[in-house]
């Protein structure tokens, strides 16, 4: 008699079911699509072994060896920890967390994208939730992660400060300015922080250095999705200047979603459903310490 | 504004990117170090991205005067270890 399989269990521990019958794609756990030559190497290998020799890239820069036959689900468990890897997860929990390349190697970036998944991994990556729960971490405004479509979406911003000394009065800042920030007052250049995004585009601009800028800070998104339903973060505190911030904030969004959250009921749904007040409220409340 | 002795002039406002930066780093090529160009440049993208470039390849930019026709003059002056 054919034993009963445990899809759900399964599917928790990254092997999702095919339309084959007895077959699953693997998902593998990877954070912010950062994989080594060797890790590639050896996923490459136990795709040969345990697959059908192909590997899926998916949307959310994670691995997956499709074709994995139900009675190799344990082989190759032990065959990935042999060398470092381990499956991912899928269903209601924490997913993988996405991230671009960040500071150390793309010249826009104001943070350190991958430091910052990692941490957001350690911290989050598989934890029991009503419904999934995406972390995006992007470097720059330019945006390349999307960060807003993400429930929680974390952006590497620059806070400016015009200096008076350097500046020769040519205001390319105020035309590089996309937010209407910028305007030139008796020579001086004033910038209204209540519309300042922290972009960091008039610095980039400015042609003699007239800008003080602090990087490594954060512009964090709620309740943003894609997929089926399309709804754009929105954020709730300004910029971000430490770690330790940053972190109190994105706890205070996960508690919240998993305290009031129906079963099956994303962060954006749950904001729809009660309205964004209270959940902007403990947002700021975490934000302010 | 101080006033400076140029060196050399050329005009971008006829090319588009990549020229334009192409164009300005040739006439700078053909300057000493410590000499002044002055580029004749259109609004729009030539203005957020010359100025910078030359800031960046180690030129110094002195000034950046709107005609107020949608063209502007910048005074760059060639850097001393700018890459040549």
């Amino acid at each position: 008699m054919a034993e009963k399989v445990d899809y759900a269990t399964l599917k928790k521990g990254g092997f999702m079911r095919q339309r084959q019958k007895d077959r699953f794609s693997l998902r593998l756990h990877t954070v912010g699509g950062a994989l080594t030559a060797d890790d590639l190497r050896n996923i490459g290998q136990i795709a040969d072994r345990f697959g059908n020799g192909t590997v899926h890239l998916t949307a959310r820069q994670g691995v997956e060896i499709p074709f994995v036959r139900l009675q190799d689900v344990e082989a190759i468990r032990a065959a990935l920890a042999e060398v470092g890897l381990r499956p991912g997860v899928c269903g209601p929990r924490v997913r993988t967390v996405t991230a671009c390349q960040g500071n150390r190697v793309c010249p826009s970036a104001n943070i350190d994208t991958t430091d910052i998944a990692q941490k957001i991994d350690e911290r989050y990556y598989g934890v029991e939730l009503p419904h999934k729960f995406k972390f995006g971490v992007t470097g720059c405004h330019n945006n390349c992660l999307k960060a807003e479509e993400n429930d929680v979406g974390i952006k590497g911003s620059c806070k400016v400060t015009w200096l008076e000394d350097p500046c020769i009065g040519c205001s390319i800042c105020q035309k590089a300015c996309r937010d209407g920030a910028i305007t030139m007052k008796d020579g001086k250049m004033v910038v209204d922080y209540g519309c300042c995004t922290s972009c960091g585009r008039c610095a980039k601009a400015c042609p003699v250095d007239a800008w003080r800028v602090q990087r490594g800070c954060y512009t964090v998104s709620f309740g943003g999705q894609f997929g089926s339903k399309l709804v754009q973060g929105h954020t709730v505190v300004p910029v971000i200047e430490d770690e330790e911030t940053l972190f109190r904030v994105t706890d205070a969004a996960i508690g919240y979603f998993k305290d009031y959250a129906h079963k099956g009921e994303r962060l954006a749904q749950l904001l729809k459903r009660v309205g964004t007040e209270e959940f902007d409220q403990k947002i700021q409340e975490a934000y302010r310490g | 504004m101080a006033s400076f002795e140029v060196a050399d002039t050329v005009d971008i406002t006829d090319v588009v990117c990549p020229v334009t930066f192409v164009k300005t780093k040739i006439a700078l090529d053909g300057l000493d170090a410590g000499e002044v160009l002055q580029v004749h440049l259109a609004d729009g993208e030539p203005l957020q991205n010359v100025p910078r470039s030359c800031k960046e390849e180690g030129h110094k930019v002195l000034s950046l005067t709107d005609n107020g026709d949608g063209t502007y003059e910048m005074l760059v002056q060639k850097g001393e270890d700018a890459d040549e």
